[in-house]
C-alpha cells in the first residue's frame, strides 16, 4: 500500500555521497562500511573532477541497495543531480541533503523541504 | 432524477433493492471511517511537518559546528582524510528501524546503534592532534544522531504523504462515484417497481372491465331469448326473490320510522 514491500529491519547502514571533508567527518563518527566479499563501499567522495555520471550511478546504487537506511548527500552535490533527487520519492532509504563546509545549508533547495513548504501552503 | 447517471447493472427486483440499500449503508459507513482515518493521519502529518522543518534547520547548524571541529583537526593533525578512509572496515555506527503504528499505517523510526568494539580510529592522530580528533569524532557522532532523527521524521513524512493521498483518493471515490451510483441504482429499482405496480393495477382494471362486459352480454342474450320465448307463447320462470315479484318486497329503509324500534 505504501510502497514498502520489504523489511526495513534489514536496513542498518548509513551511506554518504559528499566532499572529502564531510565524508571524513562522518567516517570518523563510524558510519563507514566496506563489504568483505564485494568490497562495496557505502561512501563516495566527490571532488571537482568527479563526473556527474559517477555521482548519478552512485546515487542509483545506494538507493537500490537493500542494506542502506539513510543516504546522506551534500546539498551542492545533490544540486548536480537534482532531477534524480527530486524524482526520488520512496521512503527507503531516506535521502537527506546535508550542508558542506563551503556550501551552507539552503532550505529553499532541499527537495523534501520544498514539498514540506508546498504542503504547508507558503 | 431516477435512471439518469451511472448505475449498477442489476435487475429491478425487491431483493436487489434490499441488497443495494445494504451496500449503500456499507459505503456510507466506510466513507465516514475513512474520513476519520484521514483526519487522524493529517493531524499526525502536520505535527511531523513542523518537526521536519525545525530539524532541518537545526541540522544545518549542527553540521556547521562539526565542520569547524574538523577544520581544527586539519589544522593540528594535518589531513587525516586519506588515513580515515583507508582504515574503514565495518560500520560501528548503524541504525535500527523500529515500527510505530498510526491508524494502521506503519511508520518506521530509526534509532542509532553504536557498537562498542569498533573503535577504528584509535591510532589516527597518534603523533599529534589526537585530542582534537576525539573531539571532532564526538561532534560528528552527535551530528549523525541528529541526522538519524531527521531521517526518521522524513521517512514518516514521505510514507504519511503517500498514505494520505491514497486515503483521500478512496474517500473521494466513495463520495463522488460509489455512493451516487448506488443512489441511482436504488432510484432506478424504485421507479421500475412503481412502474410495474402501475402496470399491474392497470391490468387488473382491464380484466375487471372485460369481465363486466362479458357478464352484461350474457344477461342481454338471456333476456333476448326470454323475450323471444314469451312472444312465442311460452312462460318464463323467474326468480322473484323474497316477498315475490313486483307486488311485494318494499325497501325496509324506505318505510319511515318504525315505532317498535326504540333506538
Amino acid at each position: 500500500m505504501s510502497g514498502t514491500n520489504f523489511n526495513p529491519k534489514d536496513r542498518t547502514l548509513l551511506a554518504v555521497i559528499g566532499d572529502e571533508d564531510s565524508v571524513t567527518g562522518l567516517l570518523l563518527a563510524g558510519i563507514g562500511n566496506i563489504d568483505k566479499q564485494s568490497q562495496n563501499k557505502n561512501f563516495l567522495i566527490v571532488d571537482g573532477k568527479t563526473q556527474t555520471s559517477v555521482i548519478e550511478s552512485a546515487f542509483q546504487d545506494f538507493t537500490e541497495r537493500k542494506d542502506i537506511a539513510i543516504l546522506l548527500i551534500n546539498q551542492h552535490i545533490a544540486e548536480r543531480i537534482r532531477p534524480s533527487v527530486d524524482r526520488y520519492q520512496a521512503a527507503f532509504p531516506a535521502v537527506l541533503e546535508i550542508p558542506s563546509k563551503e556550501h551552507p545549508y539552503d532550505p529553499s533547495k532541499d527537495s523534501v523541504l520544498k514539498r514540506v513548504q508546498k504542503l504547508r501552503g507558503d | 432524477m431516477s435512471g439518469t447517471g451511472p448505475r449498477e447493472a442489476v435487475f429491478p427486483t425487491r431483493m436487489n433493492l434490499t441488497l443495494t440499500k445494504g451496500r449503500l449503508k456499507g459505503a456510507q459507513t466506510g466513507h465516514s471511517l475513512l474520513a476519520k482515518k484521514r483526519d487522524a493521519l493529517t493531524t499526525r502529518f502536520r505535527q511531523i511537518l513542523k518537526k521536519v522543518d525545525e530539524a532541518k534547520r537545526l541540522m544545518g547548524r549542527v553540521l556547521q559546528l562539526a565542520s569547524f571541529s574538523l577544520a581544527e583537526v586539519t589544522y593540528t593533525a594535518g589531513d587525516i582524510g586519506y588515513q580515515v578512509q583507508e582504515s574503514v572496515k565495518r560500520a560501528s555506527y548503524t541504525v535500527e528501524a523500529r515500527q510505530e503504528n498510526v491508524s494502521g499505517v506503519v511508520l518506521p523510526t530509526f534509532e542509532s546503534v553504536r557498537s562498542k568494539e569498533g573503535n577504528d580510529f584509535n591510532l589516527t592522530g597518534l603523533s599529534r592532534g589526537g585530542q582534537q580528533i576525539q573531539k571532532c569524532r564526538d561532534t560528528y557522532v552527535k551530528a549523525v544522531g541528529t541526522l538519524v532523527e531527521l531521517a526518521s521524521l522524513q521517512t514518516a513524512f514521505t510514507i504519511l504523504d503517500e498514505v494520505i493521498r491514497a486515503t483521500n483518493r478512496r474517500v473521494n471515490a466513495i463520495e463522488h462515484v460509489i455512493i451516487p451510483r448506488l443512489d441511482n441504482t436504488i432510484k432506478y429499482i424504485n421507479s421500475e417497481l412503481d412502474e410495474m405496480d402501475r402496470e399491474e393495477f392497470f391490468r387488473l382494471k382491464k380484466v375487471q372491465g372485460k369481465k363486466k362486459r362479458d357478464a352484461e352480454r350474457v344477461l342481454n342474450e338471456r333476456k333476448e331469448k326470454n323475450d323471444a320465448h314469451e312472444q312465442s307463447g311460452g312462460s318464463v320462470h323467474r326468480d322473484e326473490g323474497i316477498g315475490g315479484g313486483a307486488g311485494g318486497g318494499d325497501d325496509m329503509l324506505g318505510q319511515g320510522k318504525d315505532e317498535d324500534v326504540i333506538f
